[in-house]
């Protein structure tokens, strides 16, 4: 399982999805789309849009905090 | 059936369920999400026992007191209606029905929105509503803050870090914040005020390019990557039945936090309490939850 995340150090949402992941002994790979240019981009490209926090899991883009979308996706329900 | 239920977790809600959990009531909190409008503040150097604290981390402070007290929390739920009927208040959310003998509305405000062409199309490509989110995406980019008030100013304070030129855009004669912070984002070189304007419409092709305003009788397009809309609130009180509300659509309350109806306590931002501060929001919320407290004590006699 792949799971990317591009999140920005200041946003709320970003902490959740953090902690979420964490709680839920996920292992991911954190972008901080604030200092890397080309992974803001390439998180734009993916999700068609530039809010964060944008969550890649196996190759499917969940944008925001949604929790049941992320659960379904890592198998958690 | 409950005792207590309690709708919004931001300061007001938080205050509130740490107050009733030390009294030991029986209550839910019913909320979208924790922290509220207070998690989305980018600096906030007014809340006492803090010289300096983001947004952020004074909402995660908030949920770690909350956590301390092992409480009923359904996060991620959104109230759809709330009606008080004989003494008995019937909550219907996007999941499910409760009763409770008592309920506190702590569901805060939300950004108002522009109403522009263009708003709807361009919302996360390159039009947002919170700066602290999304602010650090647009470094060396040129953007445009709509509003001339305190959370425009705040959020103009954060993106002077980040990006390259900021107007701020606003319907006034001038800016109308906090003298401080007025002083502090005026006086910089990126930035450049312009008053008396109105928004006509968002423009661009796939992400943000440009907005359209109109000054002095005149229509002007400013060039920006990034549009931050920041002019104001409204309450998130449309799910209420039955209950008053003033010309701003914000719930009544008296001293006490009570509303017309039996049973029914407000508290916070969605209130007509006399300002919208973080430390307002957390005294107005243990005022509640300590009134409801001497309410069901007086019914249970």
């Amino acid at each position: 399982m792949s799971v990317k995340l591009y999140s920005t150090p200041g946003c709320p949402y970003c902490i959740k999805t953090k902690d979420f992941l964490k709680q839920n002994n996920i292992s991911f790979e954190n972008f901080d789309v604030s200092a890397d240019q080309d992974k803001a981009q390439e998180m734009i490209n993916k999700s068609g849009q530039m809010g964060v926090p944008v969550i890649d899991i196996n190759g499917e883009i969940v944008v925001g905090f949604d929790k049941e979308k992320i659960k379904k996706l890592l198998g958690l329900t | 059936m409950y005792d207590l239920i309690i709708v919004g977790a931001g300061p007001a809600g938080i205050t509130a369920s740490i107050y009733a959990a030390r009294k030991k009531i029986d209550f839910l909190v019913i909320s979208e999400d924790v922290g509220g409008q207070a998690a989305l503040s980018w600096d906030v150097e007014n809340y006492t026992g803090y010289q300096f604290i983001t947004g952020p981390e004074l909402a995660d402070k908030f949920q770690e007191h909350l956590d301390h007290y092992k409480i009923a929390l359904r996060e991620s739920e959104s109230v759809k209606e709330l009606s008080p009927q004989n003494n008995i208040i019937n909550i219907k959310t996007d999941k499910g029905t409760y009763q409770a003998k008592t309920c506190i509305i702590a569901s805060g405000k939300r950004s108002r929105e522009l109403n522009v062409p263009g708003e709807k199309e361009f919302k996360n490509k390159g039009l947002t509503y919170c700066a602290t989110c999304d602010g650090p995406l647009f470094s060396g980019k040129d953007v445009v803050i709509i509003g001339g008030g305190n959370s425009a100013l705040d959020a103009a304070l954060g993106l002077l870090k980040i990006a390259n030129k900021i107007f701020i855009v606003n319907d006034s004669l001038g800016l109308h914040g906090d003298q401080v912070l007025m002083d502090k984002v005026s006086s910089h070189e990126k930035v450049t005020v312009l008053n008396s304007s109105s928004i006509l419409g968002i423009s661009g092709d796939r992400f943000v390019s440009g907005i359209k305003i109109r000054r002095n009788d005149k229509e002007e397009e400013i060039k920006v990557q990034g549009v931050f809309v920041e002019i104001g609130l409204i309450p998130n009180s449309e799910f209420t039945r039955d209950i008053a509300k003033n010309e701003k659509n914000e719930i009544i309350v008296d001293c006490e936090n009570k509303t017309n109806a039996e049973g029914v306590y407000a508290a916070g931002d969605v209130t007509n309490v006399v300002e919208k501060q973080i430390i307002i929001a957390a005294g107005e919320g243990s005022k509640a939850a300590l009134s409801v407290f001497k309410y069901l004590s007086r019914i249970k006699e």
